[in-house]
């Protein structure tokens, strides 16, 4: 390891640390994890994005803190040790969130602490964090907390224009005009089933766009 | 007229074989074809005889079968127009405003269908499945007669992608796609959909109602406790009373559930079971009666709201409900016990044909899987049995 050439520190193998969870190796679409929090804090865009951010610092940090340790850290209690250092980065978010965001946090509720059992999370420590020097790490916990994020706000957009006709708060049908010719809400985007729908309709149109993502 | 028909269709079919000019459009020129004449498809090998009766024949039969329930469905829409604003009116009269109010339903619903179904067929390179004749119907009938044409619309082509198409076309969905557009409009827009003033055309728009009509369907009166306002049994057999389009006359639909059984294409296993299972839960009610909706005779159930509806045209879907012979009576007994639980016990919803419906068909595969199992498990017993039997006698 001493003598390998350094590498920069944008080179493409580092960019593509961060573009493939965007797209081909989306931790929602493709790996299918951390549904429970997608269906639950999508019904609005402002928790969504809060819940985004939250995951993405959560899981960059942790990853670097386990990518700096990795040496040390005894194979038969890596879990443990992952669990500790994850949960102590969510409590700090958590705890931030009702200082500065106390409206947010309430909203959130439990999904944010519920964060330590997010999938991406460990998955991203146990495969990726756990060989990787920290800079590499830090990368992929930014790209795969943007990937889930980014998921989290398409649904959350679809779910609070279809759902309760605003954008971020704005009430875009109401300026549009759409109420009073007839348009009315969609009561069902706002229950958590027609999240999975969402989240299936997307995974559809990137399968029929990328057809290597379809399993044989 | 026919043979006129006939020469034309054989005369344009070389254009649409595979290689010809509009090859593209093979799928939807066979499925005018077909909708029009028997295919005239034979097998080549093999003694096979193919049945003269395919998908779009059996399909007929049920749209002959829905016939009465539509039929009666608008002369009951105008009757009770009539009777909330309080005018009079001949038979012949109600029966026509009626169908007036539920054609731009059934055109919506044909149209939006048909054409998701076109399409699919076409980027598939499918064969167009006329499983949506009967869907098409079906959705009209149980709506709310005042239900926007838009909303319709969306829930349609909902059923249709999300409930059918997603899962690979006719034949493959989980889920009855005419319910699927049903409970996705009762949790969308309930305002549209449950209440006293949807089942009556013309009342949730504001139209002048006379004092004392209430619109309230007998479900509603029994849900609220007032068990002795609702109709007598036998006008509620006949029909005349607030309700979706097709499910109030139970009798109409006795004649489609009769259509059914003597073509042999509903199961008369399904609809007897769903019965039974109605009244076995209805009477278990009654023993346990602790409140008056409870204390409501059993057989009552099977007038109100869209049971005999559900159990004759929703339970025997074929592609959604139990394929083996136990099974189907297993699946019917469960769609009748649950109807009536959600109906009676959960204040929420005061129907439950739909969602009892919904929920069996999700175990549907089930059932048929614990039967086929304990079939090949009392079989193998069998074998056993006799094996054991043949070596005791050798060893002798």
């Amino acid at each position: 390891m001493g003598n390998q050439e350094k590498e920069p520190v944008f080179s493409a193998k580092n960019l593509k640390l961060f573009t493939a969870p965007l797209g081909r190796d989306n931790p929602i679409t493709v790996q299918v994890l951390g549904i429970c929090s997608a269906l639950a804090v999508t019904v609005k865009l402002k928790p969504a994005i809060v819940m985004a951010i939250s995951v993405t610092i959560v899981v960059a940090f942790s990853n670097v803190i386990i990518a700096a340790m990795r040496k040390y850290i005894p194979d038969r209690i890596r879990i443990i040790v992952q669990l500790v250092v994850a949960a102590t980065m969510v409590i700090l978010v958590d705890q931030i969130l009702k200082a500065y965001a106390f409206d947010v946090s309430k909203q959130l509720s439990v999904f944010v602490g519920l964060i330590i059992t997010n999938c991406i999370l460990m998955g991203r420590l146990e495969a990726f964090a756990m060989a990787n020097k920290p800079w590499p790490s830090f990368i992929d916990g930014l790209g795969n907390g943007a990937g889930y994020g980014l998921i989290l706000i398409i649904v959350a957009f679809l779910r609070e224009l279809l759902g309760s006709g605003s954008i971020y708060g704005y009430p875009v049908m109401e300026k549009l005009g759409l109420y009073s010719i007839g348009y009315e809400n969609n009561g069902m985007m706002i229950l958590p089933p027609m999240a999975l729908i969402v989240v299936g309709l997307i995974i559809w149109v990137q399968r029929s766009r990328n057809r290597s993502l379809i399993d044989k | 007229m026919m043979n006129f028909l006939r020469k034309g269709i054989s005369k344009i079919k070389p254009h649409f074989t595979e290689g010809g000019k509009l090859g593209k459009f093979r799928s939807v020129f066979e499925g005018f074809e077909s909708f029009l004449f028997v295919p005239d498809r034979v097998t080549f090998k093999g003694s096979h005889v193919r049945d003269s009766i395919d998908l779009k024949r059996t399909m007929s039969v049920v749209i002959m079968a829905l016939l009465p329930a539509l039929l009666f469905g608008a002369y009951n829409t105008g009757l009770q127009h009539f009777r909330s604003i309080g005018a009079e009116a001949e038979p012949l009269e109600m029966f026509l405003f009626g169908f007036m109010k539920i054609l731009p339903l059934i055109v919506v619903s044909y149209s939006v269908g048909l054409g998701i179904e076109f399409i699919a067929a076409q980027i598939r390179g499918h064969e167009i499945n006329e499983g949506f004749l009967v869907t098409g119907l079906l959705i009209p009938l149980i709506m709310p007669v005042d239900i926007p044409l838009w909303m319709l619309a969306i829930a349609t082509a909902f059923a249709v992608i999300i409930g059918k198409e997603v899962f690979g076309g006719t034949g493959m969905n989980v889920f009855n796609p005419a319910l699927i557009a049903r409970a996705f409009l009762f949790f969308s827009y309930p305002a549209w959909m449950t209440g006293e003033k949807v089942w009556t055309q013309g009342m949730i728009k504001g139209e002048n109602i006379i004092d004392g009509f209430s619109g309230a369907t007998p479900l509603a009166l029994c849900a609220a406790g007032e068990t002795s306002k609702i109709p007598s049994f036998m006008q509620m057999f006949i029909g005349t009373i607030p309700g979706s389009i097709g499910e109030t006359s139970t009798l109409a639909i006795l004649i489609g559930a009769l259509i059914l059984i003597i073509t042999g294409i509903g199961s008369w296993k399904i609809i007897i079971s769903v019965f039974s299972g109605g009244l076995a839960m209805g009477l278990l009610l009654n023993f346990f009666a602790v409140n008056p909706y409870m204390e409501v005779p059993a057989y009552y159930h099977f007038v109100m709201g869209g049971f005999a509806f559900g159990a004759v045209f929703m339970a025997t879907d074929p592609v959604s409900g139990a394929q083996t012979e136990k099974g189907k009576w297993i699946y019917g007994f469960l769609i009748g016990v649950m109807s009536i639980l959600i109906r009676v016990i959960n204040p929420a919803y005061p129907e439950g044909v739909m969602l009892a419906i919904l929920l069996m068909n999700v175990f549907a595969p089930l059932i048929d899987y614990f039967v086929i199992q304990s079939n090949i498990n009392k079989r193998l017993k069998r074998a056993g049995r006799a094996i054991k039997l043949q070596q005791d006698e050798r060893v002798q």
